[in-house]
């Protein structure tokens, strides 16, 4: 037995791992790559016997044809109107908490941080019941605002904990070198440690966008009118469908593809921080 | 930060005297306040409504009575209460395992290949992992559709018949569907936090566990496992936690489908009691009881973090 052989049985071929990673790879993509070929795809050749794999032949048409549709774009304009209001308060409300509990020592602290934690984890499914009740009360379902609030708060806490990482990685030090050369405290702030916070915000900013415009259960609850869904509700509407009718797939699919481009264009800007804050300190750095 | 509680003093090096300092408080009210209004009101009402019997004649304007854990003892005498416990900790224990143990796999022929074929891998995992659950969930289902899905197409193609196969109508193959879906989505956040761990462990140990003659899979479990073991606790935890909140999965398969009793899992369930029935004293008490669950399982999750904070 050659050298090469006994290294070989140690070090399974190489060649063989990239052929299995490849194949995961391709394995893993394809329900993404199944959605934008369906949606390039006429109907007529969806509901043909053999699928076909590649999209040739194919148009914009399902595209065309779903932003004619009368429901896309009141979805869209709800879905923005909550995304927009849920990203803008929920930065500036766990701002200022997270200056707090960064830049403060103060009785309460660990016991506000212990909150925010635990909260975070709570399921939408633990509350929703008394949220809806809630909102029922107060005249609030269908609306933009009940909702808002709702997400708001489902986000502030990990928001907090995101950027008080940030705002700690911007040394105090700073602030006060401003103020010793004459600046006064808020000047100093603005001048100094907010542009260096910028990533930070964006970051934070990204992640609420996320959790706003995917957001399912809690839309289903209170959004209970069509003329008041969300795009996560108003896909569904498909779904819902094709469980009694023929469906338009090719349709469907592009529906799913406008709701998810925006999300995976942001998610990839985001996604090395979220999984270090999620995972913080377990991986040994 | 052991002093923390104890020392109501600056933490800047402002030597000022110490005393009351309202800063901090202030810059807390906004995110307290809607907290607690969003969050904490609802729960208390929950609460209370638990401990109420909440029947037709209340929705109807009556005052409720207070009837203690009357409530709980209904819920947790009623053997279907008991059927939605038992397939949701089934369920999420199932897809938490199988999905850690992909993302291990996955991890490691991540750490094992070259850099071209790693950014292949890692590019599709993102966008698994990037897609909106709702996308996720019209893809698949249209993946799984009885007249034309692929699955089903594919599979008569080698000989079985699956023409016309329904696979939400039996519980069994509904919640198969369902884990392929949750694993699917889940694996990439797992691979990824596992392969940050793998690209850890020093290239030299692992040689030197090599030339010392320890086979690949006594490496794994002598040097690989224990270096990766926080991460691996912490990912696991979170995929217990998620995977107990599935409601969107499982409602948009049961919206394409699929008989809701006999798929119902606790999030689904509770919706049902409550938006459903307008049974809110049971929805109340089965909500108290996944939160409850969720507090004890992300207990060690946030001393975790808290460690972290420190």
């Amino acid at each position: 037995m050659s050298q090469a052989t006994i290294r070989r049985r140690f070090r399974p071929g190489r060649a063989l791992l990239s052929a299995v990673a490849i194949l995961v790879a391709m394995g893993w993509a394809f329900p993404v790559y199944w959605m934008l070929n369906s949606a390039l795809l006429p109907n007529s050749v969806l509901t043909s016997t053999t699928p076909r794999f590649w999209p040739a032949g194919g148009s914009l048409d399902n595209f065309t044809a779903v932003l004619n549709q009368g429901s896309f774009l009141p979805a869209l304009g709800m879905s923005a109107a909550i995304t927009v209001t849920t990203v803008a308060v929920c930065l500036l409300f766990a701002f200022l908490a997270a200056l707090a509990i960064s830049r403060f020592k103060f009785r309460g602290r660990t016991s506000f941080v212990l909150a925010v934690l635990f909260i975070q984890m709570l399921p939408a499914e633990g509350l929703f019941i008394a949220q809806y009740k809630m909102m029922s009360t107060l005249n609030l379902l269908n609306s933009v605002i009940g909702v808002s609030i709702i997400y708001i708060a489902a986000v502030v806490p990990f928001t907090i904990w995101m950027l008080r990482g940030f705002v700690a990685g911007v040394p105090a030090d700073l602030e006060e070198a401003a103020m010793v050369d004459g600046c006064s405290r808020t000047q100093a702030f603005f001048r100094i440690t907010f542009p260096l916070l910028a990533p930070g915000l964006v970051a934070s900013g990204v992640y609420a966008f996320l959790q706003a415009w995917n957001e399912f259960t809690v839309a289903l609850v209170i959004l209970q009118k069509d003329e008041y869904r969300t795009l996560p509700l108003w896909l569904r509407g498909f779904v819902q469908a094709s469980a009694t009718r023929e469906t338009d797939w090719g349709q469907v699919m592009a529906a799913s593809t406008l709701v998810a481009v925006p999300v995976i264009i942001f998610f990839l800007i985001v996604q090395g921080r979220l999984t270090s804050g999620l995972v913080a300190g377990a991986v040994k750095g | 930060m052991p002093a923390t509680s104890s020392a109501p003093a600056a933490a800047r090096a402002t030597a000022g005297p110490r005393r009351f300092r309202p800063a901090p408080y202030l810059l807390l009210i906004p995110s307290v306040a809607v907290l607690l209004f969003a969050l904490g009101y609802p729960l208390y009402w929950q609460i209370l409504t638990s401990l109420q019997k909440f029947g037709l004649a209340q929705q109807f304007g009556k005052p409720p009575t207070f009837v203690g854990l009357d409530n709980y003892r209904q819920l947790f005498s009623d053997p279907q209460t008991w059927a939605v416990v038992g397939r949701s900790i089934a369920f999420c224990l199932t897809n938490a395992i199988i999905t850690v143990i992909l993302g291990v796999l996955i991890a490691l022929l991540m750490n094992a290949v070259g850099k071209v074929i790693r950014l292949v891998l890692q590019i599709s995992m993102l966008l698994a992992w990037a897609m909106p659950v709702i996308a996720v969930m019209t893809v698949w289902i249209w993946v799984f559709d009885w007249r034309r899905g692929l699955v089903n197409w594919l599979l008569t193609n080698l000989g079985l018949d699956f023409t016309n196969h329904n696979w939400l109508e039996q519980p069994l193959s509904f919640y198969f569907v369902a884990t392929v879906i949750v694993v699917w989505m889940s694996v990439p956040f797992v691979a990824f936090s596992i392969y940050a761990g793998l690209t850890q462990i020093s290239e030299e140990i692992m040689e030197a566990a090599a030339l010392d003659g320890a086979g690949s899979v006594q490496r794994f479990f002598a040097i690989i496992v224990p270096m990766i073991r926080p991460v691996l606790m912490i990912v696991g935890l979170l995929q217990v936690i998620w995977d107990l909140r599935v409601f969107a999965q499982i409602r948009m398969l049961q919206d394409a489908g699929a008989p809701t009793a006999s798929t119902d899992l606790l999030g689904t369930y509770i919706y049902r009691l409550g938006v459903g029935s307008s049974d809110f004293a049971m929805a109340s008490a089965l909500s108290i009881f996944v939160l409850l669950l969720t507090l004890v399982l992300s207990f060690f999750y946030v001393v975790h973090l808290m460690k972290e904070d420190s």
